[in-house]
């Protein structure tokens, strides 16, 4: 089966302080891969790897291999491309000082898109993908700034579809989002994960297990190991992977 | 403890009402004592100007050594010098202002970049002075004249708008900026996009505060080509645009400058006009940038 993400042997610094040390796990295509661990284990650091936004971080250092179908991302020419491919959403919630729509349009206009029938289906599909098109339809032209907590996360969700891109990282994106509204989300996921591959860093541990393929459980930097979500809740090999999941960790 | 009265202060608490009390009042008292220079000033001037001031005074040629007439010349040299300043401090400030915000790495050589910016703000303009006619009369053998002395308040204005430039940059979120790069929009789509529209305020702010300074000054362009008098035509576009750009020139600080020391039996009128009309148009500059600062808050978008 072929490997969509793949990451091998991948450690980071940031100066002298390991972040992640010798990471290796993949996953294939269209599925739904979660990561879970303790704050501060290295999860953000993860993802940050493959958009290379840790590029911005001038005391990181990063080795060993992050390949998107079998590519090697750190030689990739053109950083930007490889960022469009790749769908970001951060715990905090970050709605641009612009309106709801131009929010979303952001990207594909970066793009050159600027027809607006073209836009207009753009913004709507994806905020109706992030649960928000209810709630904001009629105030397009509202700042994104001044929507609250919630709607934020939702509308930078929105914003990373907008490039229908082929991978969706979703770092804790249910943190400032009520329990129906992250339910919804999850079933649009579900859906979208025909079309895209999706990791999911989640506290969470019920919400991996309700949509995860895999699950890896990264604690103190180092993978303490991944597999099957089914297998990780009920046999995993170490007893720390079980405690963890089942909430009784430490 | 009163037993009349459970609420009634403790010794302590009275010596505290005290304290409080003097602390209050005499910063008061010091701040509200701030104005009164301020007022005063305003007012000698606003005085003793005011039989001299017309609208003939500012649209008449200076003549008999400033003693008559108007103050034309100066008045117009004050802006195109002004304008031409300008026209060389905005870009190279605002630019060098984005790249030390935006795109330099937090090393040494950026470092000491910010201290020479630094440095260069505490420069007595006096010393400015010097360097202009050193750097651009001596060395590169340019004419005194506009140009130059332009070239040197642009010199001198040059951290004020690399400070406020930065400082307004950073007033923006980082978050914004990563938000964008994480949608694979390049350093500078993000600058274009979401960084300046949302910093252009502090940056006109600076700009502003430029011309108020480089209206003002006097030593940097007293060697530069600011002259006592100049004749300047009667009509026509020569009556608007005075001076050619190499031309020696007046200018409304070095005319006052002259006037007050110079000229013998000069009546108090005219000195005073022409102090009054800088002081007006260097205020109504800055009141102008409080506004356009007060107004970009307002609708602030964050």
């Amino acid at each position: 089966m072929s490997q969509h993400i793949e990451f091998r042997d991948v450690s980071v610094h940031y100066g002298s302080k390991k972040a992640l040390d010798e990471i290796t796990l993949s996953a294939a295509k269209n599925t739904v891969f979660a990561i879970v661990g303790p704050a501060n284990s290295g999860k953000t650091t993860l993802l940050k790897t493959l958009n290379r936004t840790i590029d911005f971080i001038t005391s990181a250092r990063v080795t060993g291999e992050v390949r998107i179908s079998g590519e090697e991302v750190r030689e990739m020419k053109n950083v930007y491309a490889l960022r469009r491919r790749i769908g970001m959403v951060f715990p905090l919630p970050v709605g641009l000082p612009l309106t709801v729509y131009d929010n979303v349009a952001y990207a594909p206009r970066r793009m050159g898109i600027h027809g607006k029938s073209d836009l207009d289906a753009i913004v709507e599909r994806c905020l109706r993908d992030s649960v928000l098109w209810d709630e904001v339809k009629d105030r397009l032209d509202l700042l994104g700034t001044r929507l609250s907590g919630g709607q934020q996360q939702r509308l930078t969700l929105a914003r990373a579809l907008s490039l229908d891109p082929e991978l969706l990282c979703l770092d804790e994106f249910s943190i400032a989002i009520d329990p129906v509204t992250t339910m919804k989300i999850e079933e649009v996921l579900t859906r979208l994960k025909a079309k895209m591959t999706i990791i999911l860093v989640t506290n969470l541990t019920q919400q991996a297990r309700r949509m995860a393929d895999k699950v890896a459980f990264i604690n103190d930097s180092q993978l303490v190991e991944w597999g099957d979500t089914e297998k990780m809740f009920t046999n995993p090999d170490k007893e720390i992977t079980g405690r963890y999941l089942n909430g009784d960790f430490g | 403890m009163n037993a009349a009265n459970p609420f009634a202060p403790a010794a302590y608490e009275l010596k505290k009402g005290r304290s409080m009390f003097a602390a209050r009042w005499t910063t008061q008292l010091i701040s509200f004592l701030l104005l009164v220079p301020v007022a005063w000033l305003l007012w000698m001037i606003t005085d003793r100007a005011w039989p001299a001031l017309s609208w003939a005074y500012l649209t008449t040629d200076v003549s008999g050594s400033g003693a008559v007439g108007g103050i034309w010349g100066p008045l117009a040299g004050t802006f195109y010098l002004t304008l031409l300043c300008l026209v060389i401090v905005a870009p190279i400030g605002i630019l060098a202002g984005i790249y030390i915000n935006e795109y330099a790495p937090d090393n040494k050589l950026t470092r000491s970049i910010m201290v020479a910016v630094t440095s260069l703000a505490g420069v007595p303009s006096i010393v400015h002075a010097l360097f202009g006619l050193g750097a651009f009369i001596a060395t590169m053998h340019m004419g005194k004249g506009m140009l130059t002395a332009a070239m040197t308040l642009s010199v001198m204005t040059l951290p004020v708008i690399i400070t406020s430039t930065r400082e307004a940059l950073a007033g923006v979120p980082t978050n914004f900026r990563e938000a964008c790069w994480n949608l694979g929009a390049s350093k500078w789509q993000t600058i274009r996009t979401i960084v300046l529209p949302n910093s252009f305020g502090g940056i006109l702010t600076g700009v502003i505060l430029v011309i108020a300074r480089a209206a003002g000054e006097t030593a940097p362009i007293m060697f530069m080509g600011a002259v006592t008098f100049v004749p300047i035509a009667k009509e026509g576009f020569e009556r608007l645009v005075p001076y050619g750009i190499n031309d020696e020139f007046m200018a409304m600080s070095n005319h006052l400058n002259l006037i007050c020391k110079d000229i013998p039996g000069m009546s108090e009128h005219m000195k005073f006009g022409s102090a009054f009309v800088l002081l007006v148009l260097i205020l109504t500059i800055n009141g102008a940038a409080s506004i356009v600062r007060s107004h970009l808050r307002r609708r602030k978008r964050w």
